[in-house]
């Protein structure tokens, strides 16, 4: 009998090349490329002569510089990048998204949606939240600048298996608490750094009951966690998310394909490295009130906490100097944070899931005085689909403005950057001093939260606007 | 692309005690919308710069190629800016309690050092820094130690890496070598794998690249 072994120790064998004692060569499936982490390692191959090895496994997309609310794209550097991207892709016979473009969005959201991340398969891109394509049961992750060369040049990448860590969903999941709430926890429960060095496996009942977009806003922020990787093992939700998809398997090859899924799970008996088990049951919406996105609590019931209960020197130290950046004062209710603007969108939450959740919350209801909320669809797709269901009437008749696809005010790259002194209500995935702008404090969020915090003036959860005190 | 080699290095250290510094705080956004991969000393820790006392702004440690810091150093993006900002400053190692993956890896691959000591070594190390800022810190990666007078601890180096770092080589060239392996690799891979080429995807319909 062969030794049981894990779904990713699956996927992993299955990409190695050839070994030795620095690594193994893993052989990567797709890799996605967009204009930031890429114009160096186009130089680099062709300074040295080399090709694109496999330009037919490579997807380029523009999403980090480009602004959302025209295709002109103003910024002089931002606008040489892109057009570097443009210049490489055509020379070297890449598929390639470019602003304005029917297909175009935030490069995690446009793969899957086209069908192109499928079980089993390996996925990097010069980009730390490539671990949302572990949603659909692939191996996903993010690697620099040099690694993208590498790829570039051979496909491959030489790399040490990372650990394996079982995170382990148990109990009820309760009304209003989204797939966002449920990785915030995990990420509060077990720190910016908990997952270290290690894959995740997302397992346990409530796993297999969340969409599949609910599952790449997990994956996506296990890297907040400091995983490398995180991912789902495929089930029916992940088949009927994949058919019919434009570059899914079709025919009797969907067949031959689904029985190869099927075998991707975990064995009963294997093993991982580390296990953590969180009973969802008593969740309820997070938020967080820090700058590294383990610090968060609960948008009910929850204050900022004092940094002398740390008894960590460091997370003390930490803790005083988010509350100095966030200009906030221990005791704090989270319910009492008022908020200015509300950025909805991100390779986090911009599927339409998301801005149905927002929508829902929105729908007959008005911005507070002073709020400014923008709505940024993950891609151009994505956009297309909500006109269809009129939720970008939802978001304009409340107030919100209405954009383009692209990473937006997700970090400050484009000229969605805020200026300004300004506290955010987020539903991205990092709230890290500056990055949404130079005065900027963000509180990270799920979709329903960003809502209702956009209609009371502070942060709140759907809820509290009907009048729930905890 | 080839890398600096690395085997002993003997130089001055910088504390910066926090925990959790994030590539975004190591070099901000605005800094990456360059398409070089060199000149980036001066977007390192931008948003940091100027806070009273701030180590990178002290001149009497401007020579300092030895940075120590607290736990997560590098968590976040995976920009590889961050690693050039920091070698372009001059510095030649980090030295922290736990890194940020991608930064680790991102850092190897240029040739800059990422140590991991202990808690209390590291507090150790900052202490006897702060108390004496000329005091000589030496990293011996073929040793596998770090060195200050009086003092030797011992730190772990995966293969790969330490490899890479005392050989300076050109890992694609490596990989290269490999060609064989690869092409047959090729063709066991799944056969409804997705291949794209230009335009296969346009107008909503997907053609398969034969
Ligand atoms: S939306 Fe944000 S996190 Fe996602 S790829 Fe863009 S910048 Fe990165």
């Amino acid at each position: 009998m062969t030794r049981p072994k894990t779904v990713i120790d699956k996927i992993w064998d299955d990409h190695v090349v050839c070994s030795d004692a620095k690594g193994d060569l893993l052989y990567i499936d797709l890799h996605l490329v967009h204009e930031v982490t890429s114009p160096q390692a186009f130089d680099g191959i062709e300074h040295e002569g080399r090709r694109v090895r496999r330009p037919d496994l490579t997807l380029a997309v523009e999403d980090h510089n480009v602004p959302t609310d025209s295709l002109l794209i103003r910024d002089p550097m931002g606008s040489a990048q892109v057009e570097r991207l443009r210049e490489n892709c055509a020379r070297h016979g890449i598929e390639h998204f470019a602003h304005g473009d029917e297909r175009q969005g935030v490069v995690h959201v446009v793969a899957p949606e086209l069908g192109l991340v499928q079980p089993g398969m390996s996925v990097v891109c010069g980009d730390s939240h490539t671990s949302t394509h572990g949603a659909l049961g692939a191996l996903a992750f993010g690697v620099g600048t040099s690694d993208v060369e590498h790829v570039l040049a051979t496909q491959t990448l030489r790399i040490t298996k990372p650990a394996t860590m079982a995170v382990e969903f148990v109990g009820t999941l309760p009304a209003g608490v989204s797939p966002k709430d449920l990785v915030m926890a995990l990420i509060a429960e077990i720190g910016a750094n908990g997952a270290n060095g290690h894959v995740i496996e997302y397992r346990g009942p409530v796993m297999r009951e969340i969409s599949m977009e609910g599952r790449m806003s997990i994956c996506n922020m296990a890297v907040e966690a400091g995983a490398r990787a995180g991912l789902v093992a495929p089930d029916e939700v992940t088949e009927e998310y994949l058919r019919g998809r434009p570059a899914a398997p079709s025919g009797s090859r969907w067949d031959e394909a689904v029985a190869a899924w099927r075998e991707l799970r975990t064995d009963d008996g294997a093993s991982f490295d580390k296990t953590v088990r969180i009973d969802v049951s008593t969740l309820t919406p997070y938020a967080t009130w820090g700058t590294n996105p383990g610090q968060a609590a609960r948008v009910g019931d929850g204050v900022v906490p004092d940094p002398a209960t740390f008894t960590d020197p460091g997370e003390r130290a930490a803790a005083q100097r988010a509350l100095e950046y966030m200009g906030l004062a221990p005791g704090t209710r989270l319910r009492d944070i008022k908020i200015d603007t509300v950025f909805l969108g991100s390779c986090t939450n911009g599927r339409i899931e998301d801005l149905r959740a927002a929508a829902e919350v929105l729908e007959g209801r008005r911005l507070a005085n002073g709020v400014r909320m923008i709505v940024v669809p993950g891609s151009m797709q994505v956009r297309k689909q909500a006109e269809q269901e009129g939720l970008h009437e939802v978001f304009t008749a409340a107030g919100a403005q209405w954009r383009l696809s692209g990473c937006s005010m997700c970090l400050g790259m484009n000229t969605d950057r805020l200026t300004g002194p300004a506290r955010v209500a987020s539903t991205s995935n990092r709230n890290y001093e500056r990055r949404q702008g130079d005065h900027a404090r963000t509180h990270l969020v799920s979709p329903a939260t960003a809502a209702a915090t956009a209609v009371a003036g502070h942060l709140a959860a759907p809820q509290h606007l009907d009048g729930a005190t905890t | 692309m080839t890398t600096t080699p690395f085997t002993v290095h003997s130089g001055r250290a910088m504390v910066l005690r926090r925990d959790d510094i994030d590539t975004d705080q190591i070099i901000p956004a605005e800094f990456c919308k360059r398409l070089t991969k060199h000149g980036y000393e001066d977007g390192l820790f931008a948003g940091w710069r100027g806070e009273p006392g701030f180590p990178l702004d002290q001149p009497h440690l401007r020579s300092a190629t030895v940075l120590v810091a607290g736990s997560n150093f590098g968590t976040g993006s995976s920009r590889e800016h961050a690693v050039w900002a920091l070698r372009d400053w001059g510095f030649r190692a980090v030295v922290a309690v736990s890194f940020g993956d991608i930064f680790r890896r991102n850092a190897f691959t240029n040739g800059l050092l990422p140590v991991c000591l202990s808690k209390e070594d590291v507090a150790a190390l900052s202490d006897a820094v702060e108390a004496d800022p000329a005091m000589p810190v030496t990293i011996d990666l073929l040793e596998r130690e770090l060195r200050t007078p009086g003092t030797s601890r011992s730190f772990d180096v995966d293969e790969r890496a330490r490899h890479l770092l005392v050989n300076g080589l050109d890992e694609i060239g490596l990989t290269e070598q490999q060609e064989q392996h690869i092409a047959r690799y090729e063709l066991t891979r799944r056969p409804w794998f997705p291949s794209l080429r230009p335009g296969c995807l346009s107008g909503g319909r997907w053609q398969a690249a034969r």
